[in-house]
């Protein structure tokens, strides 16, 4: 039988706050153990929750990016459970009314074609503390700085049908809310993490499997992964004459397998209901053209305008608009003095992408920045350098010999435009060389390549490659 | 000793102002009192002798400096329902015995900024949870005119305090009645504030949609001095209002005019005399009924239909609030941890079960089912409806009759005897019948004594649209003015 998987995400987003969603602490990562707990984050007897206008802001702006809903009137609602690392024992977080419902997100896939993936809603909570079990002899440590960190919780519906078009939803979603400002995008440190929902039915059948829920996803490989790894569990469950049960499953990265958390008899009667200490959101018109109108450009304009402003191809665009960090690299190098956008393009995409990829480095730790590698560009247009010797000078500054000039002076670079520098180099190498000169003119044309190449040689490939050609073939022809 | 305990607060502050009297002598005096009587009566909790009498030297500095208020050098008593920074915050529960807050509830400051002095934390029902006092960890309070019978709840410390004249003046707080009724039971004047006019923030929260802070005082003009000093906007408090605040005390009509209430609309509700309203208790409203009229008032018959649903709708609201409020005590970060746990459920399910006691156990027990899957909408979301339908009952009479006070009993008996209903924990529920509705709309009522039965202090209620605190103290004020009821004292307590 020929089965089809069913696939639906939710992320959870950090947003990028300075203070926590229902208190004045702040919400910077890796301070230590709680510091960042004030009374509220606690849940000290007493205390109550004011909340964060920017998280609503935040929210709001997504809300807008994907063209859903903005809810008029959304209202937060308590997710009633016990947990060490859960100060109140309940969550504060939005059920019946989220703050932001239907909108959608155009995906790209291997083939080259697009889905659209709707998304059903996304609402405003608060994180909780952390657990820690290693380092305490036996018993649970816990950290509260994280708890009532704002998150976005971004629900897909069950449209996407392999790891790879889940993977490329999440890395849409992933790119646009760093576009937007809302949120780091850092998945090492649990600010951009997600869970699956996956369940496999009969190619063709119209009503779901039963899904599990596949928890606390934290990277693109481990995503992909365990979805892969649920589904051909799954199918090889019913054949083997199973049947999938509801229930929640944690994937572990060491083992690259998911394995069983807690069944649907098991599941928490979270008891939800909207919370007393908190009023209802209203937003109006007004508000949400204000927030409209802080929107940045967004990557499905930014690619257009890529191709239309600088005359790049679709593929250039779409790679250089894959992150708001990339595209702004970009538009420096093509925007610096003597810079080319072409240029520009090729250099970003391939020298330098190459090189952060072989270093598995991100773009904020380039040592090459984007006004050096736009200074390299002008000496290549203005003739300073040829194209060749740009790789000699882009290497040197990986490796933080300095910019481009001082690079080029210290190793003596610059290009020979000078023709009778290379006249003279011209001249000795044809004097080196009777017997192929003599070839040469009896008809062995192929032999022009031989004499470049001596002569760049000669000149330590410094010479213009064009004035070169020039001079050699008056030589040569007269 | 002058008889300090004998003056009200609007007196002591003359007193203190024109300095006949000092901040340190009066907190002497108080605190003496405290220790002369409470060992029978129970009222406090905890007695902060020596921060109290810093704070009144300190009160006394001020005085000296020409930058007093009316509430400076004033003693005061604190509900331990208060958190209060370096002290105690029990709630009356083994859970928080070893709770030191580790801040200033927001009324706290206020009234620390307004220079008065904490005597100590009053005794109260479990997490507010209670009706006569006796479901306290620390035992339970008797009313200082009958110590056999219960000073009311939740408020019975701060009440019995106030009513012994171990303080002049006391915080309380009112969820379903637990200012006005103990008020009632002991003979004072105790309003509950518009939901949102004092914030809650350092409020240990019962059922958060219900609970409101109010004093607990000697007469109306005290409770509108304390009323000042905790009202007003907190951005703490997400459900603290911010607008502009009448001058409480100022809008006291103190005039020679014989006729002071010509103009007034008082309602009296038929819902509210009906079966379970004991005859004394009837018969002194009724009095007081026609001391109104001689004031001038005009007195109309109004019903309040819905009367009959709030006590079932409270019981399904509050304690669905409460189920979920009183989450955090899981023995993790504060308060009752039980030995030895073997494991995190054995340690939640015994630091719980240690700590709690029996009704309040009983009410999260009814919240968490009124809010489980399948039942949410058959009570939590149909007693919201009722709650609805109750305001609009109110709104009827206030907006469309042009009613400005609603007059009833604040609870059907006097004071009843200890145990007397702690076995029944409906029949104790139904004290509370005349006061809960006024939760469930979030609107101000106060409660001030009238004429006595047999000796027991019976408990007048009046109700007001909301945000018309300064019409219900005066309405309350005029009938003070010409009647002694809430002079009374207790006799072992009066010299």
């Amino acid at each position: 039988m020929e089965w089809q998987a069913v696939i639906g995400l939710e992320i959870h987003a950090q947003l990028a706050t300075r203070s926590k969603i229902f208190s004045g602490a702040a919400t910077a990562y890796g301070a230590a153990p709680n510091t960042q707990a004030c009374a509220v984050d606690l849940g000290l007897p007493g205390v109550l929750p004011v909340l964060n206008g920017e998280a609503v802001r935040m929210a709001v702006k997504f809300g807008l990016a994907i063209d859903a809903q903005i809810t008029p009137r959304s209202v937060f609602a308590r997710k009633n459970y016990f947990y060490p690392d859960l100060p109140k024992g309940y969550q504060i977080s939005q059920y019946e009314l989220p703050i932001v419902a239907h909108g959608s997100m155009e995906i790209e896939l291997e083939d080259g074609t697009t889905k659209t993936i709707g998304i059903v809603r996304a609402h405003l909570e608060e994180d909780a503390g952390k657990s820690l079990h290693e380092d305490f002899h036996g018993l649970t440590g816990i950290d509260l700085n994280r708890a009532g960190t704002p998150l976005i919780e971004i629900v897909s519906g069950p449209e996407m049908h392999s790891a790879k078009e889940a993977v490329a939803y999440m890395k849409k979603i992933h790119a646009l809310v760093r576009y937007l400002d809302i949120c780091d995008g850092n998945m090492q440190e649990g600010s951009f993490r997600c869970d699956a929902n996956v369940s496999v039915r009969p190619l063709g059948q119209e009503k779901l499997g039963t899904r599990a829920e596949i928890k606390n996803l934290n990277s693109f490989r481990f995503i992909e992964r365990a979805i892969n790894h649920e589904i051909a569990r799954q199918i090889e469950l019913i054949e083997g004459g199973g049947k999938v049960v509801q229930e929640t499953r944690l994937y572990d990265a060491e083992r690259d397998e998911t394995r069983s958390m807690r069944s649907k008899e098991e599941a928490f009667d979270y008891r939800y209901f909207p919370d007393p200490d908190l009023l209802p959101v209203e937003l109006d018109d007004k508000y949400i053209e204000w927030v409209r109108k802080s929107l940045p450009e967004l990557p499905v304009a930014k690619r257009q305008r890529f191709i239309d402003q600088y005359g790049l191809t679709s593929r250039d665009a779409t790679i250089l608009t894959a992150s708001r960090e990339l595209a702004d690299y970009f538009e420096r190098v093509a925007k610096a003095p003597g810079s080319d956008a072409k240029l520009a393009a090729n250099w970003v995409s391939g020298e330098l992408l190459g090189a952060l990829n072989r270093e598995a480095r991100e773009l904020d730790q380039s040592p090459v920045t984007a006004t050096m590698l736009g200074g390299l560009i002008a000496r290549i247009v203005d003739n300073t350098i040829s194209g060749k010797i740009a790789k000699e000078v882009f290497a040197a500054m990986w490796d933080g010999e300095g910019d481009c000039d001082a690079i080029i002076n210290a190793r003596g670079l610059k290009q020979i435009t000078d023709s009778g520098s290379i006249e003279a180099l011209i001249d000795g190498i044809l004097a080196k060389n009777p017997q192929q000169l003599a070839d040469y003119r009896a008809g062995k044309d192929k032999l022009f390549g031989f004499f470049v190449g001596q002569v760049m040689k000669a000149s330590k490939g410094q010479a213009n490659p064009a004035q070169l050609n020039d001079l050699l073939k008056k030589k040569l022809d007269s | 000793m002058t008889n300090y305990h004998t003056a009200t607060v609007a007196e002591l502050s003359h007193a203190l102002h024109s300095k006949k009297v000092s901040s340190v002598e009066l907190t002497r005096h108080f605190l003496d009192r405290i220790a002369a009587h409470d060992r029978r009566l129970n009222s406090f909790i905890t007695v902060t002798t020596e921060q109290a009498l810093a704070a009144a030297a300190e009160a006394d500095r001020r005085i000296a400096a020409g930058q007093a208020g009316p509430l400076t050098g004033i003693p005061l008593a604190q509900k331990d329902i208060f958190c209060t920074e370096g002290v105690r915050t029990s709630c009356a529960s083994r859970m928080l015995d070893n709770f030191i807050a580790p801040y200033d509830a927001t009324t706290v400051q206020r009234l620390n900024a307004a220079g008065m002095v904490m005597l100590g934390k009053t005794n109260m029902d479990e997490f507010a949870m209670g009706s006569s006092n006796e479901t306290s960890y620390y035992g339970p309070v008797r009313n200082p005119w009958d110590l056999d019978r219960v000073p009311g709840g939740s408020s019975g410390g701060s009440a019995a305090a106030v009513a012994a004249r171990l303080a002049p003046i006391a915080t309380g707080t009112d969820t379903g009645g637990s200012i006005r009724q103990p008020a009632a039971l002991c003979g004072l004047t105790g309003l509950k504030p518009t939901y949102g006019l004092v914030s809650r923030y350092g409020m240990i929260a019962f059922a958060s949609s219900l609970d409101q802070a109010g004093p607990i005082a000697q007469s109306a003009e005290d409770a509108a001095l304390l009323l000042q000093a905790l009202a007003g906007f907190d951005p703490r408090d997400s459900t603290s209002l911010d607008r502009h605040l009448p001058d409480y005390r100022a809008a006291l009509d103190n005039s020679d005019n014989t006729s002071p209430l010509v103009g007034v609309r008082i309602g009296v509700p038929q819902e509210y005399f009906g079966d379970g309203l004991s005859k004394g208790v009837h018969d002194a409203i009724a009095a007081a009924i026609a001391a109104y009229r001689k004031l001038g008032a005009e007195t109309v018959d109004i019903t309040l239909p819905n009367t009959r649903y709030a006590v079932p709708a409270y019981y399904v609201v509050a304690p669905a609030e409460c189920s979920s409020n009183l989450s955090r005590f899981d023995g993790v970060r504060f308060g009752h941890r039980c030995q030895d746990a073997v494991d995190l459920m054995d340690l939640y399910k015994r630091s719980r079960g240690e700590g709690f006691g029996a009704e309040v156990k009983r009410r999260i027990m009814v919240g968490t089912y009124v809010l489980s899957a399948g039942y949410y909408d058959a009570y939590y979301l149909q007693a919201q409806k009722v709650r609805r339908l109750i305001s609009d009952d109110f709104r009827r009479v206030f907006d469309g009759q042009q009613v400005d006070v609603i007059l009833g009993p604040t609870a059907p008996t006097t004071a009843f005897r200890l145990n007397d209903k702690t076995s029944d924990p409906l029949a104790m529920y139904l004290s509370d019948i005349y006061t809960i509705a006024v939760n469930l709309a979030g609107l101000p009522a106060l409660s001030m004594p009238v004429r006595p039965v047999e000796g027991l202090p019976v408990g007048l209620q009046l109700i007001g649209n909301y945000f018309s605190e300064a019409q219900l103290l005066n309405v309350a004020h005029q009938y003070q003015r010409v009647t002694t009821w809430h002079r009374q004292i207790p006799q072992a307590y009066a010299k």
